[in-house]
């Protein structure tokens, strides 16, 4: 079925504020050099951390798998160039906490070498099951690179339940600052429509519609010559007004297709799945040339960098290293951010790793990113209700969040926060909204955590209580078994008599059978 | 008058009956208000409480012998929760560190151990492995920080070691608004 009139409808709330893209947009500085020693993180995506194959010492080279995954969830990491491992430890990453993970340190031997072991090229992909498709799209690593960093495998497997009838590619690029989409949708516009013709093949698409938000003419140019070149028959550009968050999965997927996501669902239960399109590419690499994902394209920019623009960035390599590259901090330089201004996270240090899920490193002036007003308490005014485009009430969530009262916040929906940031944006109180929801749903994963660790132990507790009162139990039959054999015996002299009489007989038999052969 | 005694007298036989059936048919095993306080305690089987493990202290609260203040690891969200669910008056905690202080588990320094299995026998959730003359060792997963192995060890070679926060743990801080803030909600 093909959707009638994409992009007519409209999603609830959202706010306006200036783009800033003219900074970086169309901007591109090259790729970045590549720094003596690269710190790969185990974990740059949503779900378990990827387990080393290598290990101290080891030679490796550019594209080999340096950490698997055994679970379902959960993406591999491969070597961005060849060169050794000289550590497999600690180290910081970027990540709100400023927390160290585990990571593979490796020396750049500068040669930059191929592995001889990766997969063949799969051009003749529709002839393939989608199951050898997803398996290769798995290998190669790749994840959702518009900054959630879910493993793309897995999203491109609805499962039998699911039809899928339309594949959204999402390159709204809502988030101010953030050109790097933009960029790669202008240059590389073929590798994009042959992602999706893979894409369309693996989840048995009807359709795909192609989201762009209008400030981005360039772009959606390039998509359109590219799409009408193409012999995609059913593949459509939709230019989407530009409106934060235009690019969340769920509200793009309302102003294409008019479907809602369902709360506690994903886009596939009404027959959508939604890929951004720098995923795309990388599944167009994974396919057609049998390359795992080993960079991505970065946006630097904002008043504290010289040379604002986009940069092919190899995972692992120093955000010190990238800024260097494009020009250095300048004296407005105040607050590094990464990802945008909306949802981004300030970072306190400088040489963590680009990962997988870096598409901004935003280095803000103090009056791009002004430190937060006091807050001030809530006066009701509801602006918050009116921007959520997840149609919920802020308000409440915050009295719940704040009283620390968790199961409130669950029945009104905490976990459809998509924490776009527009509460807080509107807030004449200026009150930090999104930290107190952030707070809410850590601190709920966390208790329910506590509630099954704590439902183990009592298991735990119970069967060793039960075992004790078992061992107990058959050491008591036991003797009294005995016991009862001993009394038996004691009570009847002539059972005892014939007993022993018995024994002496088996004894004069044992020593009759022995004595033939004595003298051998 | 007669009549009167007579109806009265057979409507108590009847319903006496129907009590007495009800009794039977509808006998409810176990203690469901002990099994609702077990729920909402931590399950370390520590005994710091004074009874013998987590359920026959939710037992002797459900029998009214108990205060509601003995749950150390609990805490005082466990103390406010049972509270809550038996209609009590809250009490200050003793000894109230668990769901403040950083959660522990025991580990056990293995090129001291002698193998003498006493720690196996004192453990409630049966979270050591090992046998007699042998190492052992402690699953950290399964323990509860309850710290009963650690008295018995002849050796003192188990120490308790706070649980390392990761990316998968790490938790968003309460925030602090740094203007008309009230002095309880100071982030914690």
């Amino acid at each position: 079925m093909i959707t009638r009139n994409p992009g007519s409808w409209d999603f609830h709330g959202g706010i306006h504020r200036p783009d800033m893209k003219a900074l970086s947009a169309g901007r591109y500085l090259g790729k970045v050099p590549l720094p003596e020693r690269l710190v790969i993180p185990l974990q740059q995506h949503i779900g378990t951390p990827a387990e080393p194959l290598v290990k101290e010492g080891d030679q490796v080279y550019k594209g080999q798998t340096l950490a698997r995954v055994s679970e379902y969830i959960g993406a591999p990491i491969h070597a961005p160039t060849s060169g050794t491992v000289v550590e497999i430890a600690e180290h910081p990453v970027p990540h709100p906490s400023g927390l160290s993970a585990p990571c593979i340190v490796l020396q750049a031997d500068g040669r930059d070498q191929w592995w001889d072991g990766l997969p063949e090229p799969l051009p003749w992909f529709e002839e393939l099951d989608a199951a050898v498709l997803r398996e290769r799209i798995r290998w190669a690593g790749v994840v959702g690179l518009g900054g959630a960093a879910f493993p793309t495998s897995v999203k491109v497997n609805p499962g039998p339940d699911r039809k899928i009838q339309t594949l959204v590619i999402n390159g709204a690029e809502c988030e101010p600052y953030i050109t790097c989409d933009d960029y790669l949708m202008r240059t590389e516009a073929d590798r994009i429509v042959e992602g999706i013709r893979v894409l369309m093949h693996v989840v048995g698409a009807d359709e795909c519609l192609i989201g762009i938000e209008d400030n981005k003419p360039e772009a959606i140019a390039a998509i359109k010559k590219a799409v009408a070149e193409s012999d995609l028959a059913t593949t459509r550009v939709v230019t989407v007004p530009t409106r934060y968050p235009m690019g969340g999965e769920k509200q793009l997927i309302k102003v294409l297709t008019g479907k809602e996501v369902p709360s506690n669902g994903i886009p596939a239960d009404i027959g959508v799945i939604c890929i951004n399109v720098a995923t795309t590419a990388a599944v167009t690499d994974a396919v057609m040339a049998g390359r795992p994902l080993l960079s991505r394209l970065v946006t630097v920019t904002g008043e504290g960098v010289r040379n604002p623009g986009n940069l092919e960035v190899p995972y692992g390599v120093p955000i010190s290293h990238v800024i260097a590259f494009a020009g250095g901090y300048t004296d407005k330089a105040y607050k590094l951010i990464l990802g945008g201004p909306m949802m981004g996270f300030t970072l306190q240090d400088d040489e963590v790793p680009v990962t997988k899920a870096t598409n901004c490193l935003l280095v803000a002036s103090r009056d791009e990113a002004p430190d937060p007003e006091p807050a001030l308490p809530c006066i009701r005014c509801g602006r918050c209700a009116d921007a959520c485009p997840a149609q919920l009430l802020p308000q409440q969530l915050y009295w719940y969040a704040r009283a620390k009262d968790l199961e409130k916040c669950q029945e009104y929906h905490l976990f459809d926060c998509i924490e776009c940031g527009c509460c807080s944006w509107v807030c004449p109180s200026h009150i930090p909204l999104v930290q107190y929801y952030r707070f809410a749903k850590t601190e709920t994963w966390a208790q329910e955590k506590e509630k099954q660790a704590a439902e183990e132990a009592r298991r735990r507790h119970e069967a060793r209580v039960e075992r004790l009162e078992r061992l107990e139990r058959e050491r008591k039959a036991r003797l009294r078994k005995k016991k009862e054999a001993l009394d038996k015996k004691a009570a009847d002299p002539a059972g005892r008599k014939a007993a022993i009489d018995a024994a002496v007989q088996r004894a004069a038999e044992r020593k009759a059978k022995r004595r033939p052969e004595e003298p051998s | 008058m007669l009549a009167a005694v007579l109806t009265l007298a057979t409507l108590a036989t009847l319903f006496g009956l129907l009590l007495g059936y009800a009794s039977i048919r509808f006998k409810v095993e176990g203690d469901p208000i002990a099994d609702q306080i077990d729920a909402l305690l931590p399950q370390t089987q520590c005994g710091q409480c004074g009874y013998p493990g987590c359920r026959p202290y939710a037992e002797a609260i459900a029998a009214g012998e108990a205060e509601i203040n003995l749950c150390a690891p609990g805490g005082e969200a466990t103390m406010l929760a049972i509270a809550d669910l038996l209609g009590k008056e809250p009490k200050p905690v003793e000894g109230d560190e668990g769901s403040h202080g950083i959660k522990k588990v025991a580990f056990i320094h293995e090129e001291e151990c002698i193998g003498c299995t006493l720690c196996l026998q004192a453990c409630p959730v049966d979270a050591i492995v090992g046998a007699a003359k042998q190492m052992h060792t402690v699953i950290a997963d399964q323990c509860t920080g309850c710290e009963l192995c650690v008295p018995p060890c002849p050796v003192e070679c188990i120490e308790m070691v706070p649980v390392k926060t990761t990316l998968g743990t790490w938790k968003w801080p309460y925030p602090g608004e740094n203007l008309l803030q009230r002095p309880e909600e100071q982030p914690s």
